[in-house]
């Protein structure tokens, strides 16, 4: 009687495996599905992803790596670099040998010419550092027996610790001198970090002028785009086209045209006080330009429309029945604005003024053109030791601290707001 | 005639109520109120109507009736043209819609994102300014009442459309208005979900006590739902009445084709007896008819039929209304059986024919009688 026992288990499932997997099998299954669409993503994401690597990745990676890696002296000094891995009582000078590898190694500089490279990278960490060098080595003599006495009867500045402290944190390869120096901060000998002198601390004053300047223009940027963005959000659209179109114009326009026209709108004789003067507003001209309050105008002129364009998105999302509801439960228009809309917003605010915030914070041509000397930015610093002094080392130091407070703010926002997860596929 | 009593006396105590103690029995008055956007046309063309206390009314009607206009207005989101709506004997001219103590229920449920469900519930009573402990207690218990216990700490956004509507429904409800208004709260529900809450909403409605004036263009959520229903077109009330009073005796060709399934056959008014008249259809024949909308003899007329007053069998001979008929087309609908046919020369007469395995379906082409009693023939403005 087998056969209708067979018959009665046709029925069931002919496969049992294709209705009951196990779950690593559906996944493997799921995975093997997906592939074919996560590959054509790839593929198009590709030549935007290597561009991005060869010229925007690499690079950063290089100026970063810059601001810790050091190997200026080392190569036009290569012994007494070498020698200072064996200085080991940083309370004292280093021994004789190492004397006698600086007095071989300002020779053979003198020869290849390449004195003036360990001079300018002894001068950022030591004062006066290049007459130092340059002095030791014009003085220098052919022999000695005791290095250091000579050298010390020479420039008795090689007698301190502080100066080899230098020396030995120039040797490199790596160096956290020019971060420190960034953030106002310098090591001893002993490895402890103090606060730079005086005057030498400006850095971490610029940073904080920085972050005033962008948080200002943040904040003016949020308080005159929020009604703009409002009044476009409830506009019927015939009028909020043309709105809009007005937000937009300065935006298509470039940047170095629109902070051009700002200098000759704010300047003494410009527009403006030519105005204010003739309606008898001021007597004297009112000096709008090449103060803080230039920058004010010009940047937040320049970055509005980067507030208002997401406060707008955000704005259009939110149907008038959530005011309506929460006027008909009670609430004053005043209530019903601080408790329903405002925080119905607060994601356009966030986009909006994280935006602004962190493009304020690189801005280097507008305070350039129509700042004064106090209200340069970290931006300037850079391109002043990108450019002027080829001090890359420094320049890469204030790049990292500005990327480092960019991207701490980032994930803060993240934290509070939280941005959309991005998913590859 | 049993039937057409029932309906006269729903027709007086209809008309006795507002008469006897208007003052208090009345919440809500519209005292011709019109309304216009442009200038140039009406949106609501003198609304006069009295909402009882305590009543469920619904305004039904087609889109752009002026339905929700009405409501809106009363609600304090739009202001009258003209005309004055009064609110427990107050106008409410110069009241804000914020201090109308009007609860209200949104079309798609206007729940604030960014507050819990429990926070959404208390707002009313924290602008309010109930005391926090108090303002807990009145929206749990709101909350227990549509059945959302556990859900208090939840987020809108993480809710199904039935729970949000029961939030929304908590939160208009909460600060114990005298009056709530809804506009199509049940629009973006599936249909088993939707009747299920109008149910719901009716035994919240009989429990409180309060009034409620809805809004919906779904005839069947009207007559499911309320004590009255005001049918609203080009403006216009068309009819007030009760659920009844509407589906049995339309006042006119538009509430009898709005309010449920209507056929029409169209002719002209030979004479007029009492309640009753004789109407000569198109194709010649004569009918008796109930005189409800017609201007007389010699009148065109439209006579209004619902498909399940319809006989199509054990028709006597000499059955005073009856009409020759050719079947069209039958449906099977498992209760019935839906015969759409020609009756009289007009095409898609819909006869609804309870069905028996007994007795076999009408075939099409079939060639037969249709009769009716005459108080189930209405005659009515002509279409």
């Amino acid at each position: 009687m087998t056969v209708p026992a067979s018959a009665s288990a046709a029925p069931a499932p002919a496969d049992p495996a294709a209705t009951h997997d196990s779950p690593a099998a559906l996944k493997q299954k799921l995975r093997r599905a997906e592939r074919m669409r996560k590959l054509r993503a790839m593929g198009l994401i590709a030549p935007l992803f290597f561009f991005l690597l060869i010229t925007f990745v690499v690079p950063i990676a290089d100026m970063l790596r810059r601001s810790v890696h050091d190997t200026e002296l080392s190569t036009v000094w290569p012994t007494v670099t070498a020698a200072m891995k064996g200085w080991s009582d940083r309370s004292t000078v280093p021994d004789e040998a190492t004397f006698a590898a600086l007095a071989k190694d300002l020779r053979a500089a003198g020869e290849t010419k390449t004195l003036a490279v360990a001079a300018r990278r002894l001068n950022y960490a030591v004062d006066n550092g290049r007459s130092l060098v340059f002095g030791t080595a014009r003085r220098l003599p052919v022999n000695a027996t005791n290095w250091k006495e000579t050298l010390i009867g020479i420039e008795p500045r090689w007698g301190q610790v502080e100066t080899w402290n230098a020396v030995n944190q120039a040797s490199g390869p790596l160096t956290s001198f020019y971060l420190l120096a960034a953030l106002d901060r310098e090591k001893l000998a002993d490895g402890s970090i103090i606060k730079a002198p005086e005057q030498n601390s400006i850095y971490i004053d610029i940073l904080e002028r920085t972050f005033t300047v962008s948080l200002s223009v943040t904040l003016l940027c949020l308080v005159l785009g929020f009604p703009v963005a409002y009044l476009l959000a409830t506009l019927p659209p015939k009028h909020a086209n043309m709105m809009m179109i007005l937000v937009l114009l300065p935006f298509w326009t470039s940047l170095l045209v629109r902070t051009a026209a700002w200098v000759v709108l704010l300047q003494e004789h410009g527009i403006v006080n030519e105005i204010l003067l003739a309606l008898g507003v001021i007597e004297q001209p009112i000096r709008m330009i090449y103060n803080r309050v230039g920058v004010y105008i010009a940047m937040t002129h320049i970055l509005l429309p980067f507030m208002i364009l997401p406060l707008y998105s955000v704005m259009k999302g939110i149907k008038p029945h959530f005011m309506r509801a929460a006027t008909s439960l009670g609430a004053t228009p005043t209530e019903a604005f601080i408790r329903i809309y405002l925080p119905m917003t607060l994601p356009g605010i966030g986009a909006g003024a994280l935006l602004t915030f962190i493009l304020a914070l690189g801005y280097y041509i507008t305070p350039a053109l129509v700042g004064g000397a106090a209200d340069q930015m970290i931006s300037f610093f850079i391109a002043f030791y990108t450019s002027d002094t080829v001090n890359w080392g420094m320049a890469s130091a204030l790049g990292a601290v500005l990327l480092a407070a960019t991207l701490v703010l980032y994930s803060l926002y993240n934290r509070l707001v939280g941005i959309s997860n991005m998913r590859l596929g | 005639m049993g039937k057409a009593d029932r309906m006269s006396a729903i027709a007086t105590s209809g008309a006795q109520q507002p008469t006897a103690s208007a003052a208090s029995d009345t919440i809500v008055s519209f005292r011709g109120v019109q309304k216009t956007y442009d200038g140039e046309s009406l949106v609501v063309k003198n609304l006069n109507l009295d909402i009882r206390r305590g009543e469920f009314l619904t305004m039904l009607g087609p889109s752009g009736s002026g339905k929700t206009t009405s409501l809106m207005m009363l609600a304090g989101f739009e202001v009258p043209t003209h005309g004055e709506i009064m609110f427990d004997g107050q106008s409410l001219r110069n009241t804000p819609p914020h201090k109308r103590n009007i609860g209200m229920v949104f079309q798609n449920y206007a729940l604030f994102p960014h507050m819990t469900v429990e926070e959404n519930v208390a707002f009313p009573l924290s602008v309010r300014r109930v005391p926090k402990h108090e303002q807990k207690d009145l929206a749990r218990k709101a909350l227990a009442m549509v059945k959302l216990e556990g859900k208090e700490n939840r987020h809108p956004g993480q809710l199904s459309g039935g729970q949000q509507q029961r939030v929304a429904l908590a939160r208009a409800l909460v600060f114990q208005p005298k009056l709530v208004l809804m506009d199509e709260p049940l629009g973006a529900l599936d249909k088993q979900l939707r009747e299920h809450m109008q149910i719901e909403i009716k035994h919240i409605h009989e429990r409180l006590g309060v009034t409620i004036v809805y809004v919906t263009h779904d005839q069947s959520e009207a007559l499911t739902m309320s004590d009255r229903i005001a049918v609203f077109n080009d403006g216009i009330i068309q009819q007030l009445d009760s659920p009844t009073g509407l589906y049995e005796t339309p006042q006119n060709s538009f509430v009898a084709h709005f309010i449920g399934e209507n056929n029409i056959l169209n002719g002209e008014v030979t004479a007029v007896d009492g309640a009753f008249c004789k109407v000569r259809l198109n194709g010649g024949t004569e009918v008796t008819a109930r005189a409800i909308n017609i201007k007389g003899v010699g009148s065109r007329t439209s006579l209004s039929f619902r498909p399940e007053k319809v006989l199509i069998e054990g028709i006597n001979a000499d059955h005073p209304n009856q009409l020759p008929a050719r079947v069209e087309e039958t449906i099977y609908h498992g209760d019935h059986v839906r015969v759409r046919m020609t009756v009289a020369g007009s095409e898609g007469f819909t006869v609804k024919m309870r069905f028996r395995a007994s007795r076999p379906i009408p075939v099409p082409g079939e060639e037969m009688a249709v009769a009716f009693a005459a108080e189930d023939c209405l005659a009515l403005d002509p279409v």
